[in-house]
């Protein structure tokens, strides 16, 4: 009706100005989101600047971590951190390749639909759950059975035998790293199937048609088309695991001391800020936590840029072959 | 495009008008602090909203958080695990007393024993956590129990990972009866364990203690009551061997010498006493002496109904009751310190 009404200058200038508010307010939500996280770094420095200034570098480089005395060393948090995410990524990510393979490529398309439902249902379970699950179930089976065998069999190894030492207490670094890999599960696959399913068709027929067997078709030319993307998953994965709290807080033994071993008790920066800010007292403790948020902030970060860089190399060389 | 724009900035505004006002209606009594004294005061604002209409919103965010909003004047009262010693409290304008008793109850692992069947005191107990007793067929544990069949299995410690009030009173009784607990390890509500390993919360605690053959764990005491678990008996300061119960802690803070404590700074652990059990804590509440906060009134009426008419329900929740001596002493703190421009707050109108 406007058509008829409204005189046609009349409607472009209306439209005009609501193509500019659209524009204004999209670009809006994507300040907001850096104005956000500039806000969240400068609260962790200016919060955690005491405990930066009084400790200098060793903050990062002591595993003491002593209220009474006031002693902060953040090694041991970030340690766990580190240990318990990579041995999340060890297990998930093959296993979520494995998935993503068989889902886009060799399942039964009656079945494709409950499996991906299933496993992105995994994906909302709250992790408060995940940390019961881990503690109720998980743990005693691993005390009980896996550990045991793990260290009967691989205790003595030279080399790797000082992983699986030690007296199994079914909670520790091992427990939160499966716990983790069951929780980052439903990303990494979700994002490499949909990476997988984005292989171009003709590729995939041309390569048939050439006689290629499936092996060959996955390996040759739906992989090298999914590499960017499915390092993109994984450090969607990665990112999660680094900053869980609730699950690890349940199994990770929670104690601030290094040890060689998988099977002891460890901790990591999200668990320390979980278990104690609620009671801290006193300024140094409370601006030590909340410099141990900011390593990890920094430590996310590197890793981000870290998977940004190796993206634009694997798509540099992409482009010369 | 247009209209949907200004009617959802319209209901934006709307719905943040109703919360703001939301807020602005509520005129419960508010408070924040530690998380051990959460279920009594929970069911005690539940039990007298229904009474008078007068509702108290407590956030148990725990002790530390409670000190925060209390000295920052954003909740009416805070309440701590851990007293606030009277420099303190001065330097803040602040009133404390104790609003309810609890104890922590050292728990154990060991096949063939049963609750109550283990006899500890706190010198072992302070080994044990030191790792220099590493075996439950140690002597010194086999000196305190002649007649139990303690087998050669190893010890597995089990500590609270969550800053608490609990390891607040754990620490600070071992830190009492062991030199060597106190310069290594010392008395917070978090410490750095040399050995063990840490659960989170009393349920952490419990469960790890259950799943672990060889485990000495502590939790609160209302917590070993509820799920039966094997709890060890103690030698108190007296010498005499104490179980833990209702009792025994009323004990504790009855021969506490609350008169002579400035500002109740007191710790109820190892008190003297024959009953006494040396792991019992008072829960303390933080008010502002100047009565500045209208709702100061209120909140005194509340603790006052709480310690008059609120015990069976503190007592059904495994939480012990105030001595009568101390609540004497409580409410003539009330009507000695508390005062708007110099005439008391209590008795309130």
């Amino acid at each position: 009706m406007s058509a008829v009404t409204i005189p046609y200058q009349l409607q472009l200038r209306r439209e005009a100005r609501s193509e500019y508010i659209f524009r204004f307010m999209t670009m809006a939500a994507a300040l907001l989101v850096l104005a956000l996280l500039a806000g969240v770094l400068l609260a962790l420095l200016y919060g955690g600047w005491p405990a930066l200034r009084t400790f200098r570098f060793g903050f990062l480089t002591t595993t003491i971590w002593n209220p009474v005395t006031e002693q902060f060393g953040a090694l041991a948090p970030l340690y766990g951190t580190v240990i318990t995410s990579l041995l999340a990524m060890l297990l998930a990510v093959p296993l979520a390749f494995g998935i993503a393979i068989f889902l886009t490529e060799t399942c039964p398309l009656w079945l494709r639909s409950p499996i991906s439902t299933c496993i992105e249902l995994l994906a909302a379970v709250p992790s408060i759950v995940f940390g019961i699950w881990g503690l109720f179930v998980l743990a005693p089976v691993l005390q009980h059975t896996v550990q045991p065998w793990l260290i009967d069999t691989l205790g003595d190894v030279p080399g790797i035998g000082k992983l699986f030492r030690g007296p199994p207490y079914g909670i520790g670094l091992m427990t939160a790293g499966f716990v983790l890999a069951v929780m980052v599960l439903p990303f990494i696959t979700s994002v490499m199937r949909e990476i997988f399913l984005a292989t171009p068709r003709s590729l995939k027929e041309a390569a048939y048609g050439l006689g290629a067997t499936q092996w060959e078709v996955i390996w040759d030319v739906v992989l090298p088309n999914a590499r960017a993307g499915a390092v993109g998953g994984i450090m969607l994965g990665l990112g999660r695991a680094l900053g869980e709290t609730m699950a690890v807080t349940f199994v990770v033994g929670n104690a601030h001391r290094i040890s060689g071993s998988l099977l002891a008790p460890g901790t990591t920066i999200s668990a320390s800020i979980a278990n104690e800010f609620t009671e801290a007292v006193g300024k140094l403790y409370t601006s030590s936590l909340i410099a141990l948020g900011l390593l990890l902030f920094v430590l996310t970060f590197v890793i981000i840029a870290a998977a940004r860089l190796l993206l634009l190399r694997l798509e540099a060389r992409g482009a010369q072959v | 495009m247009h209209r949907i724009f200004i009617m959802t900035a319209t209901v934006a505004a709307l719905a943040l008008a109703g919360a703001v006002s939301g807020l602005a209606m509520a005129d419960d009594i508010s408070g924040a602090g530690a998380t051990f004294p959460y279920p009594v005061y929970a069911k005690w604002a539940e039990a007298y909203k229904q009474k008078t209409g007068i509702g108290m919103n407590y956030q148990s965010i725990g002790s530390g958080g409670g000190i925060k909003q209390i000295e920052a004047s954003t909740v009416t009262f805070g309440a701590s695990d851990k007293p606030l010693e009277p420099a303190d409290l001065k330097q803040n304008g602040l009133v404390q007393w104790p609003q309810i008793i609890g104890g922590v109850v050292p728990v154990v692992n060991i096949p063939g024993i049963k609750p109550g069947d283990l006899v500890l005191d706190g010198a072992t107990v302070a080994s044990i956590y030191l790792g220099e007793i590493s075996r439950w067929n140690d002597p010194a544990i086999k000196k305190l129990n002649p007649s139990l069949p303690l087998p050669k299995l190893d010890i597995a410690p089990i500590y609270r990972s969550d800053g608490s009030g609990t390891n607040f009173l754990f620490t600070n009784y071992l830190s009492q009866v062991s030199p060597a607990f106190s310069k290594t390890i010392g008395a917070n509500t978090s410490v750095q364990w040399p050995v063990g390993i840490g659960a989170k919360g009393n349920e952490g605690v419990a469960n790890q203690t259950a799943q672990t053959s060889g485990a000495i764990g502590y939790v609160e005491y209302a917590y070993v009551k509820q799920t039966n678990m094997t709890y060890a008996k103690l030698i108190n300061h007296d010498g005499k061997t104490v179980a833990p119960e209702a009792r025994t802690f009323q004990a504790a803070a009855a021969n506490a010498d609350w008169e002579r404590a400035q500002g109740y700074y007191l710790i109820l652990t190892n008190q003297p006493g024959a009953a006494s059990w040396p792991l019992t804590g008072a829960s303390f509440i933080l008010m502002h002496a100047d009565g500045k906060d209208p709702n100061t009134a209120p909140a005194l009426k509340f603790f006052d109904w709480a310690f008059k008419s609120g015990q069976p329900l503190a007592e059904s929740l495994d939480y012990v009751p105030l001595p009568a001596n101390v609540l004497k002493l409580v409410e003539k703190t009330w009507q000695d310190s508390l005062k708007v421009n110099g005439s008391p707050i209590w008795p309130a109108k």
